[in-house]
């Protein structure tokens, strides 16, 4: 869910040479890593012999493993550069993204969602949507999933290969071929199963090759207290470490977001559409062994999650705090020759890690990009082989699906490496194909929650509010780009950014897809309650967690987690 | 954390393995480093240069007992024949 926008070919332009320069052991660290990754999926490959294992795990996951990937499918490389750069530049306010824009959705994930995508059996949201609602709804969810994801998966790699061009001087095309085909070979030879693994290892390194920068950095600054009063004394005036003081007025902040638009575009439509809607990492749960661990994992997911702002929104306030000069917008960077916000978590890289350690930062990188990476085309080949091949090919063997679901993870990163090509010759791509993806998203969470909580939603209410509710996104964009006054009717100010407009706009084609999802539903006819079953609430039976001793509930972790993200909220407020 | 299968190596031994060869390269660099310091990429104080090169010893240590207790925990058990 990276927001951001990153002008990377201004930071490529303005970067006279490689901010650092690897040792012999830092190479060795790069070097076992790619060996270990590729070693897992040629030992896995063995394991994967039916549908099950290839594209669900073989569905015995356990609750860690499970929530750790979740989390890891999600943690990109340009999710730590992105956001370390967002955090220098907005200061604490980033964080929002983890807390208020995770958090609940996840829990809401685990406690209410969960339950039905688990007792259905579903391999897929999309196949959620065929049990539901019937192909036409599925056929829409899956396409314009299938295609996006392999697109941004395609543009996260060229991202990757410029920070690797501008970070160490490797070349581009190295980069893009290297590291793409060591994901293909891992994910074909193992699946998913692979991938959850490889992804659980990746989320380890990224985290110990991410954490002394923020270690070290506070113990140059003071402690946190240290690093707010540097702050104040770099950047008199400003407001970087409070989260929710400066959010009453849309010119108050320098994101101009307004609280409503964070509350209520990010903290519940993008959010809640990302993390319960999006198969890349609601695939990870079903992956689990039974339904309390498939209840449990996103718990331990946001956990984990609440405690990423630590490696990378930290390291950005770390750099206002300790930096000696000033990191500017990359277009001024272009034209000074300074560094760019972009290039806060490097300089922090630089600053503190010796030989050996500096690998393991750039291992935790590129750790970073792999795990998303394989997140995408595990769950491109499971949505084209499942819900767009099967259906053209019913009567095919198990055998004959996992041969397509291999076949489909080659294509998926052909596509992917063909698109960073392309983008790498038209980067206006780039900002449209995220414009697309996001215009998915919030209708399609509109259909899933009505399709779980509204026994009356109907196949017809569910494809038609799908389909306004995606096309109004994609008008109401259009609308902007043509006439920019259209903001004070989208984004309700004519001083919103792009991310509040963002975060309007999903609001606002969430709404539509669930009026149009409601009224077309009480205008056709529904379904019988018996075909619903194990799909809605009130007609499914969940196993009750009762018997179990407290400390083994779902819920009382949920509330756990959710405590201590009120506590952290109110101390950054 | 238990092992989620009972028919492949469990992920924690690979993490434990991983964990326990980086800690030894990091702490072999940090070693080596006391002896032939590194040029420094930026300019810090006495003090921060002293934690800096020593971040490595700590570090490659904490990876070592990570990676330790991983690998002995859930090293691979011959089966029952």
């Amino acid at each position: 869910m990276n927001q951001l926008s990153i002008s990377l070919s201004l930071l490529l332009q303005g970067t006279p040479a490689r901010l650092l320069s690897l040792g012999s052991v830092d190479l060795l660290v790069i070097i076992i890593y790619f060996g270990i990754v590729l070693g897992i999926g040629f030992y896995l490959k063995r394991f994967t012999k039916t549908g099950k294992d290839f594209f669900m795990a073989g569905r015995e996951m356990t609750a860690w493993i499970a929530g750790l990937s979740f989390v890891a499918a999600n943690l990109g490389s340009l999710e730590l550069m992105g956001w370390a750069a967002a955090s220098y530049q907005y200061g604490i306010l980033a964080a929002h993204w983890y807390w208020i824009g995770a958090i609940p959705a996840m829990l809401f994930l685990g406690i209410v969602m969960m339950p039905f995508y688990y007792i259905c059996k579903t391999h897929s949201v999309p196949g959620y949507l065929q049990l539901r609602y019937g192909e036409s709804s599925r056929a829409l969810s899956a396409v314009s999933f299938g295609l996006m994801t392999v697109l941004m998966s395609g543009i996260n790699m060229y991202s990757m290969a410029l920070v690797m061009k501008v970070v160490l001087g490797w070349d581009i095309h190295f980069s893009i071929w290297v590291s793409s085909l060591t994901v293909a070979v891992y994910v074909t030879l193992g699946g998913l199963l692979s991938a959850i693994f490889n992804e659980v290892l990746q989320f380890f390194l990224i985290w110990l090759g991410a954490l002394l920068i923020p270690i070290i950095g506070l113990i140059e600054s003071g402690g946190w207290d240290g690093m707010v009063a540097r702050i104040q004394r770099n950047f008199p005036g400003a407001d970087y470490t409070h989260l929710w003081r400066t959010m009453g007025s849309f010119t108050d902040n320098p994101m101009g977001i307004h609280w409503t638009g964070i509350v209520f575009g990010l903290g519940f439509v993008i959010s809640f559409g990302y993390w319960t809607t999006d198969f890349l990492v609601v695939q990870r749960v079903l992956s689990a062994k039974d339904l309390r661990s498939a209840k449990l994992a996103p718990v331990i997911g946001a956990a984990f999650k609440m405690c990423v702002p630590f490696i990378v929104i930290l390291p950005g306030l770390l750099g206002l705090a300790v930096l000696p000069f000033h990191l500017v917008g990359e277009g001024q960077a272009v034209a000074t020759g300074g560094h760019s916000y972009n290039e806060v978590l490097p300089l922090m890289l630089a600053r503190y890690c010796g030989p050996g350690l500096l690998g393991l930062g750039i291992t935790a990188l590129m750790a970073g990009f792999m795990s998303g990476m394989a997140g995408n085309v595990s769950a491109f080949a499971t949505v084209w082989t499942y819900d767009i091949y099967r259906p053209l090919s019913k009567n095919a063997s198990d055998e004959h699906y996992v041969k397509v679901g291999r076949w489909c993870t080659l294509l998926g990163v052909l596509v992917s490496i063909g698109t960073a090509y392309l983008v790498m010759q038209f980067l206006s791509i780039m900002d449209y194909v995220q414009a697309l993806f996001s215009f998915f998203i919030a209708p399609l969470l509109g259909t899933v929650l009505l399709g779980m909580l509204w026994k009356r939603a109907t196949p017809a209410g569910g494809f038609w509010g799908l389909l306004t509710g995606t096309a109004s996104s994609i008008a109401m964009w259009a609308w902007v780009k043509l006439d920019h006054s259209a903001l004070r009717y989208i984004a309700l100010s004519t001083d919103a950014k792009d991310m509040a407009e963002n975060m309007y706009r999903a609001l606002w084609s969430w709404i539509v897809c669930v009026a149009v999802t409601v009224v077309v539903s009480l205008a056709s006819r529904p379904k019988a309650d018996s075909e619903l079953e194990g799909l809605v609430y009130g007609l499914t039976k969940v196993p009750s967690e009762g018997h179990l001793p407290l400390y083994k509930r779902s819920i009382f972790w949920a509330g756990v987690v959710f405590a201590v993200f009120v506590v952290l909220n109110l101390i950054f407020w | 954390m238990t092992v989620p299968s009972k028919h492949f190596l469990s992920i924690w031994f690979f993490i434990g393995v991983l964990l326990l060869v980086y800690g030894f390269l990091v702490l072999g660099a940090a070693i080596y480093g006391l002896s032939h310091p590194p040029e420094m990429q930026v300019v810090l104080s006495e003090q921060m240069q002293h934690v800096v090169s020593r971040a490595g010893l700590w570090w490659g240590g904490l990876l070592i007992i990570m990676g330790g207790i991983y690998t002995y925990f859930n090293w691979p058990k011959r089966e029952k024949s």
